[in-house]
């Protein structure tokens, strides 16, 4: 199989919109405010970390395709571009085929919440402007008629691991020629819902919101280039494999690394989610960074940052090699390895 | 590990089905639903599920849930919290398991297909969150089983198998955009079996939903007819075991059918419209038969998207013609949905299922409620039950988001 190497990265995330702001945030190392959420009936504390309005306000968000839809598509098609960068414009062409797999967990909570909520008034005047924005692929739909591309598109709903299997699918793609080029982008968008829903189960997880974006294509980078060196399988929480024995299995599977890789890890300062994770690399002496302590639980989007600042730290020289360790909410552990 | 992947054979291996469970509103199993498949049963009744006074459209095609579900690993506590769609994707894929006989396993990869999953959770979580916000009983299942990916946990924890699952939201293409990605992953070498499928429960969220954009049909769905007004939706579910030809034939299982091509193809010219001369829909049969090596003459039955809608009908249509070419002046072709509803995420699956069963057995599924054909079908609209030689079958999936994506199936003889 050739190789494949990372042709482009990009980042909307609650430090700003591009891979610099979230760079940047991470070597401050100061968390994010979390703004306050407004509960409806309730005025219990919902927190989350804020995407902040883009300045300048980027050109796309005028596309006819964009005019109604929620932050998420917003979020999306702004890190896709960034990874893009100078090769938007031969999909549109049609000189590269390109492939879009979309990753989610919540997807479009924001349309499908406020949707509902008409229809629980009256569904006869329930906004038929609003119903097409709540589908999963929605997103991955207006990014591809921003692009021009009619190439398989695929939306991926998991929990935050499901990101790592999109970048094997699109490895897989590029492989077989199905397509010259992939973005793989996982995106949320916050909402008092979801932070309720949350609540339930780990009350000091603070959401964050954004996008990340992996462009991909086939062994054409150079010697600097960034390559995607391996994914390991997703091991499930099942009843007969609890999520510590899921994790050190990543964790294992993860054997070869040097002591000098970086670790980007997904802790998030909450016991009850990270113990598994922090227990998988405990012995892990070489350097490591944990940008959800600073952004929030991103989900989808998160375990898409975590790819990005680790493809970023490459390509900066900080390491040969970086580790991405995700041990997701309620589905599976999954690493992922890139190199120089 | 996902990647590298193992190395792959010189050549793909031939991907065959052993085993098959199908939900629909004409029944639990493939004999009530080959049976009403054939006979182009019409199922559509009045919504029980949830309050639709206040709809245009009163009609769906509801599956009448047994008042047991069948037994596997689950313990009693966990299957009361599973939601509809949950009960209707284990009741065809306990049917599809029993068939094929696997034994559990370490690495069988699960690929599913679904529009929204646990959706009516998420309407009650929803809704006692405004009514009484202090009142958090039963609220944490809900959010667990609401999500997506349990479900797809649920079956391997049923079961008795690890492995990946990847669930694919590509709207009304999901169960067909989940089996073309199985058949690929059999096709790669990453694995030797796949459990595979699409479900879907009807809600109040995605029928208002439908109905808003007055895409229901508030008489009756007839795909393909010149009068039609709409879409019927319907619920359901169809499970897939996929498995290579080799793995089968050493384990001596029985073969129901084979997989031979998968093509899918993203249409932009609009959120929830196609192109008026279906591109991608054209796209994706042009590739399907690609990868399966074969031409549209050697296809002897298309099982259409065939929503009744006004748009899909005349697009698919008009794609079945640039597709098909001379062929289509004689390819019969049927649109089951007339009989079941839209099953949304499932539909892909099921009309899968329906190609098989009319493989196997040889017949012709027809489109039973159409009265006049809209001239723009320049092939002939199966109407009647009817017996057929068949050797290969096409099935089209279509869905908001311009996904589309076309399978298509050999008889195993």
């Amino acid at each position: 199989m050739s190789e494949i190497v990372v042709a482009g990265i990009g980042a909307v995330s609650p430090a700003g919109w591009g891979v610099t702001a979230l760079r940047e945030a991470l070597a401050r190392g100061e968390p994010i405010p979390p703004a306050k959420l407004t509960r409806p009936g309730w005025d219990v504390s919902l927190r989350a970390r804020r995407v902040p309005p883009p300045e300048p306000r980027p050109s796309f968000l005028a596309h006819a395709r964009l005019r109604r839809t929620s932050p998420i598509a917003h979020f999306a098609v702004g890190a896709a571009l960034e990874a893009l960068g100078a090769e938007t414009p031969l999909a549109s062409t049609g000189a590269r085929r390109l492939g879009i797999i979309l990753c989610v967990m919540t997807g479009c909570v924001v349309y499908s919440r406020r949707f509902y909520e008409e229809v629980w008034k009256d569904p006869a005047t329930a906004s038929p402007l609003v119903f097409p924005e709540t589908v999963f692929n929605s997103p991955a739909s207006h990014l591809a008629a921003l692009l021009g591309t009619s190439a398989i598109n695929y939306t991926l709903v998991g929990d935050p691991g499901t990101f790592l299997q999109g970048l094997a699918l699109a490895a897989d793609w590029l492989a077989t020629g199905r397509v010259e080029g992939c973005l793989v982008v996982g995106t949320e968008e916050g909402d008092w819902l979801l932070a309720d829903a949350f609540r339930h189960f780990a009350r000091s997880v603070i959401l964050g919101e954004g996008a990340g974006a992996v462009y991909l294509r086939r062994d054409s980078g150079g010697e600097s280039a960034v390559r995607l060196d391996a994914i390991t399988s997703p091991q499930l929480f099942l009843p007969n494999q609890p999520r510590a024995q899921a994790a050190q299995q990543m964790r294992a599977e993860l054997n070869a690394c040097a002591p000098d890789d970086l670790l980007v890890e997904g802790t998030q300062d909450c016991p009850r989610y990270d113990a598994a994770e922090l227990a998988a690399w405990r012995d892990w002496t070489g350097p490591r960074v944990a940008p959800k302590r600073l952004l929030g639980e991103g989900l989808s989007a998160a375990s898409a940052w975590q790819c990005v600042l680790a493809i970023d730290a490459l390509q900066r020289g900080r390491a040969r090699a970086a580790i991405v360790s995700v041990v997701g909410c309620n589905q599976q552990a999954i690493g992922a390895r890139f190199r120089i | 590990m996902l990647f590298p992947p193992r190395q792959s054979a010189q050549s793909p291996p031939r991907v065959v089905i052993t085993g098959a469970g199908i939900v629909t509103a004409l029944g639990l199993g493939w004999q009530a639903n080959a049976d009403g498949f054939r006979a182009g049963r019409v199922a559509f009744r009045p919504v029980t599920l949830f309050d639709v006074s206040r709809q245009r459209v009163k009609l769906a095609a509801e599956v009448d849930l047994p008042a047991e579900l069948p037994k596997t690993r689950l313990s009693r506590r966990h299957l009361q919290r599973l939601d509809r769609a949950a009960k209707l994707l284990l009741l065809a894929a306990h049917e599809a398991w029993q068939q094929a006989g696997w034994p559990p396993s370490d690495d069988l990869p699960v690929v599913l297909g679904t529009t929204s999953g646990g959706m009516t959770l998420g309407q009650d979580y929803f809704r006692q969150a405004l009514q009484t916000p202090r009142t958090q009983r039963r609220q944490p299942s809900r959010v667990l089983h609401y999500e997506v990916q349990q479900q797809g946990l649920d079956l391997a924890a049923a079961f008795g198998f690890h492995g990946p699952v990847t669930t694919i939201a590509n709207a009304c293409a999901s169960g067909a955009n989940a089996i073309g990605h199985a058949w690929e992953l059999l096709r790669r070498g990453h694995a030797e079996r796949a459990l595979t499928g699409g479900y879907d429960a009807l809600c109040q969220l995605v029928f208002a939903g439908f109905d808003s954009l007055q895409a229901l049909s508030p008489t009756q769905c007839r795909p393909f007819d010149a009068q039609r007004d709409g879409l019927g939706l319907g619920e359901g579910a169809a499970v897939l075991m996929l498995e290579t030809l080799a793995h089968a034939q050493r384990r001596g299982a029985q073969i129901l059918g084979e997989i031979v091509g998968y093509g899918a193809a993203t249409d932009v010219h609009h959120l929830t419209q196609p192109h008026p001369q279906g591109d991608a829909a054209f796209a994706a049969m042009t590739a399907a038969c690609a990868s399966a090596s074969v031409s549209p003459e050697q296809i002897d039955y298309v099982n259409a998207h065939g929503t009744g809608t006004p748009l899909n009908d005349s697009a698919e249509a008009a794609a079945i013609f640039r597709w098909a070419g001379a062929r289509a002046a004689t390819l019969p072709v049927s649109s089951t949905k007339s009989s079941v509803g839209h099953l949304l995420g499932a539909a892909g699956a099921v009309e899968t299922l329906v190609c098989l069963m009319a493989l196997r057995e040889q017949w012709l599924p027809p489109t039973s409620t159409l009265r006049t054909p809209d001239p723009v079908c320049t092939f002939p609209v199966v109407r009647t039950p009817s017996a057929a030689h068949l050797e290969y079958a096409l099935t089209n999936s279509f869905g908001f988001g311009g996904a589309n994506a076309t399978l298509i199936l050999r008889r195993w003889s």
